[in-house]
């Protein structure tokens, strides 16, 4: 077959011919594929709920809860089984060394802390990314079982009760602030409907400090008068 | 030449990494380990073989002046066409390569193998330059990215070589990409000579 | 405030080329002088800073407007193309001085990755549009720096005894190698 001569009409008549067939097989193959990828990234979700609030029996994800703080929107996935809320799954996120750091944090019906699950992030390779597993259940930084209601949680290096991640001290603070900031929305999930005083209190979560450590001192302090006035 | 030689050209005489040098930036940005090496090197033979077979098969239609702008919407297409189906199937791959699959569009291997070699060649022979090209570029970036995790973690698709505190986590780190791929580049020239 | 962050940030921090990976090409291509490198960054800033402007108002007017979403690419590769055959047509006309000193470098700007990746960086990142200029502007600034300390450092380099087996391309990534290494210092200082 001859090549087709290089004149306007063909130019015009080719190009447009070509990106008419690649569109209409792209919305087609979009249209094939919307429904996989909506299953992928729920089924991406779900799976992460079900890693740090294990046993429940309810949709956790279809009882989402927004709660606002500050301005700040988390997503409260609620958690019960047989109709008692066995506590909580909450997404927050922080400033990590490279970029967002978007964790998943399970909390129990007491506001302990189950496990949780790294999102997404943007941290070194090697170094800050080592937080999708470093403050799990039997690695150094463990971290399950504390409640930040107690003491919200920092580095040990802030005098705080949590090892940090080896030469990744800045990832770390924003895992622990990303932590402390869900349990506040997690509490100021519980209280909403209770007294103002209370959630006002808790809202007060490290979300603006610029120091981690600062921050969570005064927290801490305001939390405890929070509690002492309820 | 014949279909096998076509195959071989691409993995060895002509190797896109090492002796091309063609698509650095993906060649760079994703090899911080061996298994993310591989996942970019198929995901670019996709590309390159479907793009290769559908410009070899259409090339008598298209007026030359038009070409380059008709070859980018045929490659822009099938990596959409990637995208959506990594995103759908594979999204923890697709999440870890990020920006570099929609870059496939502006990696050189492509526009450069439609000009070379489909807009020249019959879509069998296209085929085979598409795969070989392909599996050349796999190699490597799965080499690139083996020898970067072991430097750097002490690990090879995960599997422990030596401890991890003995890595140079330079390696993984954006220097040391430059840095090892300085010196395959280096030991490849030497083992060609030799 | 957060518009000097991110200047501080594109340029040194997660400098495009030394630490995103985008634009190596034209960083390993057009880097053997500091007179050619020097014209590439300006053609570079140029187009990059027009071509997040416009792909950017594409994204929001059309793409999101009618649902189209998964044409991103195949648009945002087409618009660019397009524009860099503009911007080539335009200066030609209006300004041949312009012309005379960034004409060679446009045409290879249309595969130059780090056009296009700034264009997706800005719509994934959620910028408005004041933002994603600045970004796309510190980001080819940061483009050139790199691109031009580069070309310092080779010309200084072709001055050199080297190794046979390292000489060209192997050393020259190994230089790139160093050159991030010391970007690697500016990490940590600005978080956005």
């Amino acid at each position: 077959m001859k090549k087709l001569e290089s004149s306007l009409k063909n130019m015009l008549l080719v190009l447009t011919g070509v990106t008419v067939i690649s569109v209409a097989i792209l919305a087609v193959v979009n249209e094939l594929t919307k429904g996989p990828i909506e299953i992928a990234n729920a089924k991406a979700l779900s799976d992460a709920v079900s890693l740090v609030v294990p046993g429940f029996d309810n949709d956790p994800i279809a009882e989402k809860k927004v709660e606002n703080l500050d301005g700040v929107e988390y997503a409260v996935y609620p958690a019960s089984k047989g109709g008692k809320s066995i506590g909580a799954a909450v997404e927050a996120t922080s400033m990590g060394f490279g970029g967002e750091l978007k964790v998943l944090v399970g909390f129990d019906a007491e506001g302990n802390i189950l496990d949780y699950s790294v999102l997404s992030h943007s941290e070194t390779p090697g170094l800050g990314s080592k937080s999708t597993e470093w403050f799990k259940q039997g690695n150094k930084g463990d971290i399950t079982g504390l409640n930040p209601g107690q003491a919200p949680l920092t580095v040990s290096k802030d005098g705080g009760q949590v090892d940090a991640i080896t030469a990744s001290t800045i990832t770390s603070r924003a895992f622990l602030k990303a932590v402390n900031a869900a349990y506040a929305a997690f509490s100021g999930e519980r209280t909403d409907g209770l007294t103002g005083a209370t959630q006002k209190a808790v809202q007060a979560a490290p979300e603006e400090g610029e120091e981690p450590q600062a921050a969570a001192i005064t927290d801490n302090n305001e939390e405890e008068k929070g509690a002492d006035n309820e | 030449m014949s279909n096998f030689k076509i195959l071989m050209n691409g993995i060895i005489k002509e190797n896109p990494t090492f002796v091309l040098l063609l698509g650095m930036c993906p060649t760079l940005g994703t090899t911080s380990s061996a298994i993310n090496g591989m996942g970019m090197g198929l995901a670019t033979a996709f590309v390159l073989i479907c793009s290769n077979v559908v410009i070899s098969a259409i090339k008598n239609l298209i007026p030359d002046k038009v070409r380059i702008p008709a070859f980018i919407v045929v490659i822009a297409s099938f990596v959409t066409l990637l995208q959506m189906l990594m995103q759908a199937y594979v999204p923890a791959l697709y999440a870890t390569l990020g920006l570099f699959i929609p870059l496939i569009v502006v990696n050189c291997i492509l526009l450069g193998r439609a000009e070379a070699f489909a807009a020249k060649n019959a879509p069998i022979a296209s085929f085979f330059d598409g795969l070989g090209m392909g599996i050349g570029f796999t190699i490597g970036l799965t080499l690139l990215g083996a020898v970067r995790e072991l430097l750097g973690t002490g690990k090879i698709f995960s599997l422990g070589i030596f401890p991890e505190d003995y890595g140079m986590l330079l390696f993984v780190l954006a220097p040391g990409a430059f840095i090892a791929l300085g010196f395959l580049i280096a030991l490849v020239n030497k083992l060609k000579k030799a | 405030m957060q518009y000097i962050l991110i200047f501080i940030s594109a340029i040194f921090v997660n400098n495009i080329v030394l630490s995103q990976f985008l634009g190596i090409c034209p960083f390993l291509g057009v880097s053997k002088k500091v007179d050619t490198a020097l014209g590439m960054s300006a053609a570079v800033t140029f187009v990059l800073t027009i071509a997040t402007i416009v792909t950017f108002l594409i994204q929001k007017f059309v793409l999101d407007t009618f649902g189209l979403g998964y044409l991103q690419t195949i648009t945002f590769i087409l618009v660019i193309a397009s524009l860099v055959q503009m911007v080539e047509i335009i200066l030609k006309k209006v300004s041949p001085a312009l012309y005379q000193a960034l004409g060679v470098f446009l045409p290879l700007i249309t595969t130059n990755c780090c056009i296009l990746g700034v264009a997706i960086l800005v719509i994934q990142k959620n910028y408005d549009l004041l933002t994603g200029v600045v970004y796309a502007f510190s980001t080819a600034l940061g483009f050139g720096l790199a691109l031009t300390l580069f070309a310092g450092l080779r010309e200084q380099m072709s001055l050199v005894k080297i190794p046979k087996g390292m000489q060209g391309t192997p050393i020259a990534l190994v230089t790139a190698g160093l050159l991030a290494m010391a970007f690697m210092g500016f990490s940590g200082v600005v978080k956005i």
